[in-house]
Formats: C-alpha cells, structure tokens, sequence
C-alpha cells in the first residue's frame, strides 16, 4: 500500500523529532473503566489558565503599569481600544471561575479519595497550585488602579503586616510599609505577570506528569474490567466541558460589565474596601477576632487550613473505598461549604453600601462631572420636558421630527434658544414644535443645557444619571450659586463644592440642610426641607463632584 | 484492516467523538481569534485631529528661501495626552503663499536639512534629495516631501495635521 503525502511527512517528523510519537503517547493514556465525566475538572482548570495567560498579555500590549498611567491605559482599553471591554472582560471573569474550577476539581479527588497513597506529592502540589491561583487574585487586583484595587491592597497588605514576626519583613518585601505606592505597584505586577505564570507552569507540569506516573485513580472494582484510552472518550468529555466553561466565560464577559471606578485616591475617607468575592470569607473572619486574638484569623486559621489540606493524604491512610461508603470526607466538604457560604453571606450582608461616588463606572464616558450645574439642570429640563420624543442628542442616532441637537450651541446663542423655547414659530414658521413650558430660571438652564452638547459629546445625555441632572436641577431653583461655588460658577461666601466628598460625610451634609444652626453656629445658610428623593439626589450629585473644579 | 469486514460498532461512537472535539475547538479558537485581530489591528476610536497652532511669524521670511520653525504641538498617544515640540521646514513661495514641509524624509524618515551651496534639501541617510518645491530629486525617496495643512493668519503661520504626499508630485 503506498503511503500518502501526509502519512509521509509525519513518518519524516516522528524520526527526526518524536513529537508525533509523543503525542500518541500522551493521547492513548490508558484509565481506568470507571474513568468519566466526574474527571473533567482538571482539563478545564487548565484551560482557563491558558486563556488566562492569553488574555493577560493581550491586556498587557496596552497596558502602562505604574501607578496613575495603570488606570489611564486601562481606561483606553475598555473605553477606546475595540474588543478592549471584551479582553477585560474575558481576564476578570477567567480569575473567578478558575477559583470555582480549581476548587470543584479539588472536591471530586478529595470525595473520591484520590489524594491517597500514591498519590500524595499530585495532592499537595495541588494545593500548592490552589494557593497560586489565590495570589494571582491578590496581586492582580491593584493593577486596575482605581479606588477597589487601591483599598483592597491596602486591607491585604496591612493584614500582612500583623502576622507576629515576620510582618515588618512582608511589609518591606511588598514594599508597603508607609503607603501603597508606585513600588509596591511594581512587585505586584512583577508576581503576577513574571514571577507568578513560571512558576504555575513549572508546577501544572509536575502535576500532570504526576498523574500519568501514578495514572488516573481507579474505584474499587476497576481492577477486574478492562481500561480505556484517554482518547478520544474522555477527551471527548473534556472538551465539552471545556466548552460548557467557555461559554460562560464568554457571556459573562459580554454581559455583565467589570467596573472601573474612580482613578485611586488615597486621600478618600469614606470609600469602603472589600476583596474579591472569594476572599470575603477570610475577610468575615478577621471581623470576629479583635486585639491580640486577631492573630488567629490573619494567621493561625489560614496557616492550619493550609496545613490541613497539605496533610489530608497522611492522616486519612485508609484503603481506598466506593465514594458511597465515603461518609467522613463528604461530611468534611458539606461542613466546609456551609461554613464558607455562612462566612461570605455574613461578609456580603455586614458590608456598608459603597456610596454613590463610588458605584459609577469611570470605563464610561463622565464627562457630565464637567459640566457646570446650570448645563446639567438643563439636561433635566431636557427629559423632563420630554424634548426627546423629537429631538435626538446622540451622533447617527434615528431620524425624529426635529432637528438632531448635537453642536446646537455652536449653531445658536443662548438668546436665539430662550427666543427659540417661548415662540417656536418666530425663527422658523413651519416649525412644529411647542413652545416650552418653564419659568424663566428655568428656560436658561435648558438653554445652558442644549449649548453644552457638542457635537464630540454624542453620549452626554444618555450618560448623565439621573441623580446628577436632578439634584443640579435642585441646586439651581434653590440658588445655591449665590454663595457657593460649583466646577467654577458661583458666589464665595460659603465654602466651595468641589472637594465636599472629601471634607464631610453625606450623613453630615444631609442634617446640615436641615439643621444648618446646629451643624455650624452662626452659619448664614437657610433651612432647606427636602424631601427624601430631593436630598439624596442632591447629595449624591454634590458627593461625585470632581474633587477639583475643571481647568481650576 | 480489511475493507471487507463491516465497520466495528465503537468506530461510529469514535468518529462522532472526534468530530465534536474538532468542531469545538475550532469554534473556541475562533471565538478567540476574531475578537483578538480586532482587539490588535483596529484603530483606537476616532480622535480629533489637533488644532491648528501657532508656529511663528512668516513676514520676514525671505522667498525661496527654507527656514527651520518649530512649534508646540498637542496629540494623543494612546493613554495620554501630550505636548510635544515639533518642526517644519517652512518657504515662502513669490506668490506669497506659503508651505510648511514635515522634517523627516520620505524613504526612512530620517531628518534631512537644507544645504544653502545648493539650494535642495538633502537627507544623509542615503542621500535622497529634494527641491524646494518639495519633489524628489534623486536618491531612493518615494514620494515628494509631506506637508503640513497651513493657513496664513495675520502674518502668523498656523500649522495643523501632517498629510503625507500622494505619489505624483515625485
């Protein structure tokens, strides 16, 4: 029989380089016949690192990591590179489920009882591998560099600096011994882009290698029927469920928005830090140990845990029996996520809400934050009036019965638009437009309102939250700006908006409109009773005010 | 194998496993790939071209005669926004009109200058040489010099974007 081209070419290669032969190898393992699709978890562990490792470096090509630049690039990505929201989106989702998948592979050895004599040193190199992909976690959250990453690490590194002994030493090694800064920036990133992947590599290698010297674990029973081959079944198998992951991973990524929230600031008094979610149990732990017992929760605990799970293939020596009879170590697991599930809804439940000035997502655009209040009062008068149904205010947006908005102030004066709003048909008889219904404070905004959409600043309108355009409404009938001084407008004799978030608490504020008398003596301020909507729109517009006013 | 024999009953199963395992790994690879070429090859988001500024007075210059002018010119690079100093070889033609040439060469971008003796500009990277009108004298430079959009405001040059030249005027 004459050999094809093909059959040729990979006689040629297997001669020279064995790889095909490597490869058959590797793809005829011989399992055990009870071998299925509880054995999974592994392949797609090790698949998301690999998408993991891929995304990272795509992330990286427009990445600046240091401190500032960090957030600016990583801004660019999500806000101007295409696919860019999708990378991140791809990197952030991957690190949770990898926890979820690395700890579901964990459970079906550990119920199955697969760590046991022989395979000890595959079990703790497991574990080992477990506590890297929790340190990938760790270091990678600083690297967006906004007001999270910068809190979170603070909490992380200041835990490590009370470990009894050796915390001053952790401290300097991360470099965070006065403040979080651009060093401590640099060895994190330096773990978790050069330190880190090495090393995981190295170890998944090792684990592989020992699971083929030991071969797959076999039930009790196996021994009398004959084995399979690893392909194509099982990695049938795997890849389904590789693909079932990835999927996930894909939707997640498109679907639900990672967050980018304000530029780090260390100067914020009143943001809430809280880790990621599969590190809110450690978290809820720290809570319940005060003084000198707070050691047990940053160390003793974590550290026996460790050690436990290290130790698990020599305390349990029994022979290996049916996952049926193994009662003790499917109870282990059940008390272990009862006490982690109790721990991480305690954390989710005794968490503080984070404030409004910390839920908005800075990977859109905020450039309402610029705008002065009388602009942003005009945007409210805008939907409120519903000049929408026949205006639109976004670039290429669908054809309505009026004209499109968009770089109106460049096209009319204000004069011409307050003219335009009372008497529609003056400029232009044919127009079908009503005339606006607004006093005249009011009609000025709209007017300030509609000169600020540029002709660049297609998104204004959809952008602007509500709160925003309501409580800059409010400020303006209140006339606020007679003695405060907002992103640059406005009188002197109070004190100035720009920079509240940072001298008082919302709290504070809210009892200062209604009891000024009492929060300052002598102040000049009036009395304002808002209603509860009013004040907290108000409050929530004056608490995200840039701490600077713009150009200032 | 013989081909007389019928086909064993596990191959089917064996043919369909192989078949979703290729399948699948081409749809993740692809799931992959496309978002990442666009990710690597698509422009970042249209920004505006900067505006026009200030370079400096075009009175005094002589006609015929290039000048070296520089000018501080904003633009955005990538993440940030910069300042940057930059430079043009700037002539003044009979009619008055004026034109401002970008300082690199058209082959490799090399800086050239202008040599008063002969009245070209020339590069010293592989001696390519141009006129004062901009055109490709001789050496391997492709394309005439490139020009910066100019206009004339009370004897102040404002000079805006770079436009490279078409082919023709070599």
């Amino acid at each position: 029989m004459q050999k094809t081209k093909l059959q040729e070419f990979i006689d040629v290669l297997e001669d020279r380089t064995g790889i095909p032969g490597a490869i058959s190898h590797f793809m005829g393992e011989e399992i055990p016949a009870s071998s299925g699709w509880h054995q999974i978890f592994g392949s797609v562990a090790l698949f998301m690192i690999l998408v993991q490792f891929f995304t990272g470096i795509m992330m990286a090509f427009n990445y600046a990591p240091t401190p500032g630049l960090a957030y600016d690039s990583l801004r660019y990505i999500m806000t101007e590179v295409t696919g860019g929201r999708l990378m991140r989106g791809l990197h952030h989702w991957g690190a949770s489920m990898i926890i979820v998948i690395v700890v579901l592979h964990m459970l079906q050895v550990f119920i199955y009882g697969a760590y046991k004599k022989p395979r000890e040193a595959t079990w703790m190199v497991g574990v080992i591998l477990l506590l890297l992909t929790l340190a990938y976690g760790l270091t990678g959250y600083l690297l967006a560099w906004d007001n999270r990453a910068y809190w979170g690490t603070v909490v992380t590194t200041q835990i490590g600096a009370t470990v009894p002994g050796v915390g001053p030493y952790i401290s300097r090694l991360l470099a965070s011994t006065g403040d979080i800064g651009v060093v401590t920036f640099a060895r994190f990133y330096s773990l978790h882009v050069l330190a880190l992947p090495p090393l995981t590599m190295m170890l998944i290698a090792f684990h592989v290698i020992l699971v083929r010297r030991h071969g797959v674990a076999p039930l009790p029973g196996d021994e009398s029927k004959p084995k399979k081959k690893f392909y194509p079944e099982q990695v049938f198998k795997d890849t389904v469920a590789i693909f079932v992951a990835f999927a996930i991973l894909f939707t997640l990524a498109i679907a639900v928005k990672v967050p980018l929230e304000r530029m780090a600031d260390p100067t914020d008094t009143k943001y809430v830090p809280r880790p990621e979610w599969y590190f809110l149990f450690l978290f809820q732990t720290l809570k319940m140990f005060d003084g000198p017992l707070e050691v047990l929760g940053t160390v003793v605990f974590p550290s026996l845990a460790i050690l436990a799970m290290l130790s698990a293939p020599f305390v349990d020596r029994a022979k290996m029996v049916q996952v049926r009879q193994r009662t003790v170590a499917i109870g282990i697991v059940l008390l272990a996520a009862i006490g982690w599930g109790g721990l991480t809804l305690a954390a989710v439940k005794s968490t503080p809400p984070q404030s409004a000035a910390a839920e908005i997502d800075f990977s859109g655009p905020v450039q309402w934050m610029q705008l002065k209040s009388s602009e942003l009062s005009g945007i409210h008068y805008f939907k409120e009036q519903k000049c929408d149904v026949c205006h639109n205010v976004t670039a290429g947006g669908e054809a309505k019965n009026g004209p499109n908005l968009l770089g109106t102030g460049g096209r009319h004066d204000q004069a011409w638009m307050l003219d335009h709003f009372k008497n529609p048909q003056k400029g232009n008889p044919t127009s079908a437009m009503p005339a606006v219904n607004l006093n005249a404070d009011q009609m000025n905004d709209l007017a300030a309102g509609m000169a600020a959409l540029t002709v660049d600043n297609g998104d204004l309108v959809a952008n602007t939250p509500q709160f925003a355009t309501h409580g800059a409404a409010l400020y303006q009938q209140n006339n606020c700006a007679a003695c405060h001084k907002l992103n640059g407008v406005g009188g002197e004799m109070g004190p100035p908006m720009n920079g509240l978030a940072g001298r008082r608490t919302e709290a504070w504020s809210a009892e200062h409109f209604i009891n000024p008398q009492k929060m300052s003596p002598g102040t000049p301020m009036p009395v304002y009773n808002f209603n509860k909507t009013e004040m907290d729109d108000l409050l929530q517009y004056l608490f995200t005010l840039p701490d600077k006013a713009p150009g200032a | 194998m013989s081909d007389t024999n019928p086909t064993p009953p596990g191959m089917h199963r064996r043919g369909f496993y192989q078949t979703v395992i290729y399948a699948l790994n081409a749809l993740m690879g692809a799931a992959l790939a496309v978002p990442t070429l666009i990710y690597l090859l698509v422009p970042p988001k249209g920004r505006k071209p900067s505006a026009y500024v200030d370079a400096g007075d075009v009175s005094q210059l002589t006609v015929g005669v290039p000048v070296e002018m520089s000018f501080q010119q904003s633009r955005v690079d990538g993440w940030r926004a910069i300042t940057e100093k930059k430079t043009a070889w700037v002539v003044k033609n009979a009619d008055n009109s004026v034109v401002a040439y970008g300082p690199q060469c058209t082959h490799l971008g090399c800086a050239y200058h202008y040599e008063e003796s002969t009245k070209k500009f020339i590069c010293p990277c592989h001696t390519s040489y141009f006129s004062i009108q901009g055109a490709v004298l001789s050496g391997p430079a492709p394309r005439a010099l490139d020009r910066y959009q100019t206009r004339i405001e009370n004897n102040r040059l404002m000079v805006g974007v770079l436009k490279p030249s078409d082919g023709s005027q070599a």
